[in-house]
């Protein structure tokens, strides 16, 4: 069986569920290595659900994920992350209960050329005054580092980032643009969920529209100037 | 007679100390129903008869395997333990994912077979179990006379509540605890198997109870009620305490036998009712226990 090896992600035909209700409705999509493709839409139009049911944290799935080359859907959800993923959810999952450095070190490595510590802290350097602070005492743009330097430290090199920049101050946005450049010109491969197209747009190398559990449109970054009206239609309010 | 402002020293310090044994027990019990219910948030009903399993256990161990107080210590929760995990993996883990409510009922179910098995098996008078040798007589200390062999369970059960405590603050795996307590599916799609360390917890939280069996069968007849009966206290225990602090369910539990065991001395005919009524108060003043998150 061949399958190319720059290829990270692809789906094909999801369908997911949350009990009774339908969200996805045959979802197709491929990310080659170090690309960074966001999923645009409305709240509610299934980009969320597609990332979790990447991580299995739906109720019921069918179709394909192969993710590296492997089949995913018959696996338990705690051995997707092995496969080189890190998940960064909406709410941002930090945990309460734990200090910022525990938050840190959750997530077990899932390859071995991890991101060390001191990288991390370079990286952020919030994080590194701050790391005894309990998690949830951060503010929300510090809560948002940690989320992300939290899955960089496992090694992973597959990215599913869901709003990162949701609710923060436009510096933090900026630096949070500055950070996902660097990863991808580190090699790292990222599907981001955005809302705001003003962040996606210069960083991003591919976008898909979603709209109603279905992806609508693929549009190239060099398309996006002549599509911008179509854009506008599926976007905007 | 030692008399302070009219109070008898003696009986008082006597009174304090059964207080402090009975509070060593329901430390140890509302501990482990405390880190059960973080995990699987439900209460385990059975719980209670864990802990009169572990008793019946060192007692027919002794009697028919000629296993002596010391290696039941060691082997009664482990045996627990392992019942436990096989509960969990194969009773409550197939209906977790319904209304918690079901794996409660069935806790409920189970502790009710356990006891009646028990009874049907051995009667329900209770029957006794030899103080170890090594434990036997006692210290003669200004206001008290201290019997070894209930320092003895002051001593380990403070040090199992606190090594449970360490243990959940400062490793690793008390880290996942904790994560896993507060959002499992998250902490599942960072790679870690929570269904593995949901198991392992129950078998740990019920090791507790057969712990607190084997160190309660010299004290405490051993009888198939002797679970539920305890239960029913420790239930209001965890309430006082509020669910979910680890930290709270060890100081409430030796607190309330001090409580009890100061109302046995200043109030007797109370001291049935007491742990009750505080459990009235703190719900009336603080609904979500005294050491729980108001959610």
């Amino acid at each position: 069986m061949s399958h190319n090896h720059r290829e990270k992600l692809r789906i094909t035909n999801l369908h997911a569920f949350y009990g009774e209700s339908h969200i996805l409705h045959g979802i197709d999509l491929s990310i080659m290595q170090g690309e960074l493709v966001t999923l645009l839409g409305r709240n509610g139009s299934g980009r969320s659900t597609t990332l979790k049911a990447i991580m299995n944290m739906v109720g019921k799935r069918s179709g394909e994920i192969v993710v590296n080359g492997e089949n995913t859907m018959s696996l338990p959800a705690y051995r997707i992350a092995h496969l080189g993923i890190g998940f960064c959810p909406e709410e941002r999952g930090i945990f309460a209960s734990l200090n910022v450095e525990e938050n840190l070190m959750l997530p077990p490595q899932v390859r071995s050329d991890v991101m060390s510590l001191d990288e991390i802290y370079t990286m952020f350097p919030n994080l590194y005054e701050r790391r005894y602070s309990q998690g949830t005492r951060l503010s929300g743009g510090e809560q948002q580092m940690l989320a992300l330097a939290r899955i960089l430290r496992t090694g992973a090199n597959i990215l599913l980032l869901d709003e990162i920049t949701e609710g923060l101050a436009p510096v933090i946005v900026q630096k949070l643009g500055e950070v996902l450049s660097e990863l991808k010109q580190r090699g790292l491969t990222i599907l981001l969920v955005e809302q705001n197209f003003r962040f996606a747009a210069p960083i991003a190398d591919r976008h898909y529209i979603m709209e109603h559990g279905h992806i609508v449109e693929e549009i190239q970054a060099h398309e996006l100037s002549a599509k911008s009206e179509l854009l506008n239609t599926y976007l905007g309010v | 007679m030692a008399t302070f402002l009219g109070i008898n020293l003696f009986a008082l310090f006597g009174q304090l100390l059964v207080g402090l044994i009975n509070g060593s027990f329901y430390a140890l019990l509302s501990l482990g129903l405390a880190i059960i219910f973080g995990l699987l948030k439900i209460i385990n009903f059975a719980q209670g008869a864990m802990y009169m399993l572990g008793a019946f256990l060192a007692l027919l161990g002794l009697k028919y395997l000629g296993l002596n107080y010391w290696a039941a210590l060691i082997i009664v929760p482990l045996a627990v333990s392992v019942f436990g995990v096989l509960i969990q993996r194969f009773l409550i883990r197939p209906i977790a994912n319904e209304d918690h409510l079901y794996s409660l009922l069935l806790t409920f179910g189970l502790a009710l077979m356990m006891q009646g098995i028990f009874t049907h098996l051995f009667g329900s008078s209770g029957q006794s179990y030899a103080t170890p040798d090594a434990l036997k007589g006692g210290m003669r200390l200004p206001f008290m006379y201290l019997p070894n062999y209930r320092a003895w369970i002051i001593v380990v059960s403070i040090l199992v509540c606190f090594s449970t405590w360490w243990m959940i603050e400062k490793t690793k795996l008390g880290v996942y605890l904790r994560a896993g307590t507060e959002n499992p599916q998250l902490l599942q799609a960072f790679g870690i198997n929570v269904p593995l360390i949901v198991t392992l917890t129950f078998g740990f939280g019920v090791a507790l109870a057969g712990l607190a069996g084997v160190m309660a069968a010299p004290i405490y007849s051993v009888s198939p009620d002797m679970g539920s009966n305890i239960l029913i206290i420790v239930f209001a225990i965890v309430v006082i305490g509020g669910m979910g602090s680890i930290g709270g369910a060890i100081l409430t539990g030796l607190g309330m036998g001090l409580v009890e065991g100061l109302t046995k001395y200043f109030y007797p005919e109370a001291s049935a009712t007491i742990i009750f009524l505080v459990m009235v108060i703190v719900l009336m003043l603080k609904p979500a226990g005294l050491f729980g998150k108001t959610a």
